[in-house]
Order: C-alpha cells, then structure tokens, then sequence
C-alpha cells in the first residue's frame, strides 16, 4: 500500500520563456494518502494540478502517473442547463460504452453518491440554479461515482460554508481511510490541510518548496514564508481529545501587531 | 413557472411528436392543388402496397399520391429530421445554442459544392460528392481559422465560421456571375433559394441513406454528445476523447447537411431554431433532445413545405419561407427562452 500513485521529479513550468512559475519541484503522493498543495494565488497550484492530471505538458522535468483520475474543477460552468443527476451521470462516462446510454445501475450509483453528499433532493434540479456550495458537492459526487482511484480536487471547499467544508473534509478522509483513495488537493487553508492531509507541499516561490508530512511542512515558520501572515498553531481540547488547529492573526488597522508595524519594529 | 421534464415524460413527449409526424405526413399527402381525403389517400397508400404491389394502377389519385406527393413528403421529412439533428448536435458540440450548421460555415460550403457540380454538369451525384466535400471543408477553414485566432472558444468559431461563410457567397455569386444564364444561371438560382419541388425516388434514396447512416450514428452517440459541454480536461478525466468524438460527430454533421443541400439547395434556420423548441419541451439532455428534434424538424420542414406549396398560386421557395418564419421565432425564442433549457454566457 506504498507504492507511489504519482511520481514527479525535476517539474517546472513557465508560459512566458524563462518567466518559471514554479521550477525543479518533486514528490511522489503515495497510494491511500491525502496530499495538499498549499500556496499564494499565482503561485502555480492549479497548473500543477493540471499538470499532474495530464491536461498540461510541463516545460521541464517528469510526472510518472498511471490510475484513472477523477477531478473536481475549481469552477464549473456548463453550457446547458442539465440536472444535477445528468451531471454525475456524466462522471460514469469510463463504465458507459461509446454508443450506449446511462443504465440502471449507473442511475443508482449516480443517486447513491448524491445521497452520500447529501445533495439527493437536488437531483432533478438544473445544475446551474444551484449556488456554489451545491454544485461543488454534486461535482464531489461525480468525482466519486467515476470510481477513480486518484482524486484530484482543484480548491474542494472554497465556495463553501462552513458545515459544507466540514463535510467535504469528511469525506476527503473518509475516502482515503476507508475507500482506499489517493487524493491530491488545493487549498488555500491551511487548517484545513493539517486536519485531513498526510503530506503537504508548500509553494514558497519558483524553485522553493516545503515537502513532507503536513505535521512538519505545517510549521510555523513555514506558513509565515508562505503567505506573509501571523499563523499560529495551536492545540485546543475538543471532545476528550487534543487536536492541533491552525489560527490565523488578522488584526487589521492594529498597529501594534501589522506587519508594516513588526517591520518598523524589527527595524 | 420553471419545471422539468422527467426521463418518462420526454419519452411519451417524443412518442407524440413521432406520431404526430406520421400524421402530417398522411394529411401532406392530401394538401395541394388536387386535393385528396384521407381515406383516398390511406386506400391509394394501401392499395398500392398491399394488393397491387407491383401491378398497374393508374387513377389520378394515384399518380398524386405515388408519383408527385410521396417522394417529395419523403424528402422534406428527412430533410427535416436531418437538420434538426444536425442543428442540436452542432449546439451540443460547440457549448453554444447560437451555432448552427448555417452558422460555422457548412451551409456554405455544400451550397458552393452543389452549384460548382450543377456548372459542371455532375448530376445528381457528383452534387451529393461536391456539397459534403464543399461542406467540411468549410467547416474545416471554419476551425483552422478559429485556432490561429489562437482560441476554439465559440465565439472564435462562430466569427470565423461567418467570414468563411462570406468568402463562400463571394465564390457563389461568382459562380452565378460566370453561369450561362439562358441554360445554368435559372436552375442554380432556383435550386439555391431551397425547393423540394424536382423531389424524385432517386433523390429520396440519396438523402434517406445519409440521413439514416449519420441519423443513427448521431443517435447511437447521443449520451456521449453531452460531454462536449464539459471542458476538454474535464472530458479527458472522465476517460473521453472529446477531440477525436467531435470529428467523427461532425462528420455525420455535414453528412446530413451536404445530403439536404444537394436536393434541395438552401434551407436554413431549421438546425438552430428546432433544437431550441425541443430543449423546451425535453430539456437539453441530449439522449432525449436528438430524437424529439430530430420529429420536430420533420414536422416543421414539412408544415413549412406544406404552407409553401399551398399558400400562393405559384409555389414559393421553402427557403425564403424558412427564412421569413424561422427569423421571428428565432427572435421570439431568444427573448424568452433564455433559460428554459439553455445557459448564455
């Protein structure tokens, strides 16, 4: 059960000549884990992302991926105004032949992931009337009933609320303790990498990355680097147990604890 | 009040419209100068097939129904069925309830073709040959051009499909310009404003093998024809080759379009207008909207064919009339229809 799922070694890419947004990245995402990928807008995630889906050729270095890969875009738009079971439907698009059309048994297994995100009601409802947060667990569900073995999810909760988040983190764990899943995703939370991720890899700028386990790529110091604020960690009792959270410092308009403040300090 | 219709109501919706079809295509069978009642026509239909098959029965109704009306009825519902589904395959394709065969250059394309083949006198065949060639490679010019605009995006295909489509009509009114006009210019003139009137047996094998080869390829791929509205990573991550499926789609495209221009010439707005009407009444599924367009073309090209023949002394050209019909209702569809069964960027 160790046996890496995606490989990627010397990856670089640049849309300008010699403009890198990321350079000489590597890591492999082992067969069952959670793997974020944290890092600033711009940095270069979702090009990753795409290129470890094989939608993207990279400008330099390797990836090594060969299981079937379901995704859950950032944003989904689609033209027509389809349900949202004809949506999932679609997911099972590998099990239904060339010229044949959605079975019973692929309509059952499209209801049962809806049910399983809990979006079942919203099934004969057209996809684009729903609000963000739905659509994103009806995208999870096709995702799901695709029966991929490598989910790669481009910012799973970002048009989320908070119970939604709760629940697609969830699942995330659900589907790769239980289900046997890998699952490489974009987050721009951290906390949310420290609760469900086993790795972690940081885009800290062009050819600077943290990778390794979430606990250790999570530090401090690093998140600091990474995104120029004030997080701390943390570790609050929560039903019997200790868990470790991560609290962001936004202090706006506080001078004794703004960076330009710490910078005049520091001065 | 927006509702949808469930799988087992667009089934029975589609089962109306094929009976309904059928329907028309019996009363068609009476509309005209000689005017028949059903039954005549029911007795002349059976007669024929059940107890003279291929004996001699020559009663005037006979000759109306057998010789005149029923090849041309036979072609204008194929014509129909063809550019509907066209029409709902092309929006499909391309994301876009704007685009239609007429739209990226295709329309075109067979127009050049068939007008080419009449100067050169390669009838009927070579007009069938020239409009498909004509066709796709107006379709083709239609992509390339898209892509060197550096996009696919639809908007770049739609722009490019109508410059091609310009280019085109230039090289039409060319061809008119150099046509003999005592022997050629009257025929290509004639044949290009649309008409089902010279419809033969012949010209009924020729559009009825078409469309049933590309009708049912295009059905058979009507759940895959759904995936073109996801992106192209999106489709490849669900195991679908959204580029190779486009082509061999397209190719049933202009199958049927370049079948139902060279027999008979230009009749627009049927592919753009029809798929919109059938998004109506089945949702924008394509396993449900092909076939329910694929009844509803039928069923409007031949009310169309029905009215053009009947509603003056002299018979008005199918094209100008789906032109003067389908504009309107195109506009009238645009304006509230906007998201019953179709989103706008």
């Amino acid at each position: 059960m160790t046996d890496p799922v995606i490989a990627f070694k010397g990856l670089g890419h640049a849309y300008q000549p010699g403009d890198w947004v990321f350079r000489d990245y590597s890591a492999q995402v082992k067969r069952g884990e959670v793997f974020a990928l944290l890092g600033p807008n711009g940095c270069g995630k979702t090009t990753l992302l795409k290129i470890l889906l094989g939608a993207m050729k990279p400008l330099a270095g390797s990836v090594h991926q060969h299981v079937s890969v379901g995704f859950v875009p950032q944003i989904f738009q689609v033209s027509f105004d389809y349900t949202s079971l004809d949506m999932v439907l679609m997911g099972r698009a590998r099990k239904i032949g060339l010229f044949s059309t959605p079975t019973q048994t692929d309509r059952d297994a499209a209801y049962a992931a809806l049910e399983r995100f809990g979006v079942a009601d919203l099934a004969q409802r057209p996809f684009h009337e729903l609000s963000g947060g739905q659509r994103q667990l009806v995208i999870f569900a096709r995702a799901v009933v695709s029966e991929a073995e490598l989910l790669l999810l481009d910012e799973p909760t970002s048009a989320l609320d908070l119970r939604n988040q709760a629940m697609i983190l969830d699942w995330i764990t659900r589907l790769s303790r239980h289900d046997g899943l890998t699952v490489v995703f974009t987050t721009h939370n951290p906390q949310h990498a420290l609760a469900v991720a086993d790795n972690a890899l940081l885009m800290l700028g062009q050819e600077r990355y943290v990778c390794g386990t979430a606990r250790e790529a999570l530090s401090e110091d690093n998140l600091k680097a990474l995104y120029c604020v004030d997080i701390r960690r943390v570790s609050i009792g929560y039903m019997g147990k200790q868990v470790e959270t991560l609290v962001t410092v936004f202090a706006p308009g506080d001078d004794e604890i703004t960076g330009r403040e710490k910078k005049n300090a520091s001065e | 009040m927006r509702f949808h219709w469930t799988h087992k109501h667009a089934g029975l919706l589609t089962l109306i419209l094929f009976a309904l079809l059928l329907a028309e295509m019996v009363l068609s069978l009476g509309l005209g100068r000689f005017r028949l009642h059903t039954t005549e026509i029911l007795r002349v239909l059976l007669h024929t097939r059940l107890w003279h098959a291929g004996g001699t029965f020559y009663d005037v109704p006979w000759v109306v129904v057998e010789i005149i009306r029923l090849p041309r009825i036979l072609m204008v519902t194929l014509c129909g069925v063809g550019l509907a589904l066209a029409g709902a395959t092309m929006q499909g394709v391309f994301r876009n309830p704007l685009v239609g065969p007429d739209v990226v250059g295709v329309s075109q394309g067979a127009s050049l073709g068939g007008v080419l083949a009449i100067l050169l006198g390669w009838q009927p065949m070579g007009i069938v040959a020239m409009a498909f060639g004509f066709g796709l490679v107006g379709l083709l010019l239609a992509f390339v051009l898209a892509r060197l605009a550096g996009r696919t995006s639809t908007l770049a295909l739609v722009l490019s499909g109508i410059i091609i489509g310009s280019f085109f009509s230039s090289f039409l009114g060319l061809a008119q310009y150099y046509a003999d006009p005592q022997t050629q210019l009257p025929g290509i003139t004639y044949w290009l404003l649309g008409s089902f009137a010279s419809a033969t047996y012949q010209k009924v094998t020729i559009v009825a093998a078409a469309t049933l080869l590309a009708g049912c390829g295009l059905l058979l791929l009507r759940w895959r024809i759904n995936l073109f509205s996801l992106n192209e990573t999106d489709a490849a991550m669900l195991g679908t080759n959204l580029e190779r499926l486009r082509w061999i789609v397209i190719a049933f495209v202009v199958l049927l379009v370049a079948s139902q221009v060279s027999v008979s010439g230009g009749v627009g707005w049927v592919g753009l207008i029809i798929p919109h009407l059938a998004r109506m009444l089945v949702g924008p599924e394509h396993s449900k909207l092909l076939p329910a367009s694929g009844f509803l073309g039928g069923i409007y090209l031949l009310t169309m064919d029905d009215l053009a023949r009947s509603m003056a002394s002299q018979e008005i050209p199918i094209g100008l009339l789906t032109g003067i019909v389908g504009a309107p209702v195109f506009a009238i569809l645009f304006w509230k229809t906007q998201s019953k069964g179709w989103i706008h960027d």
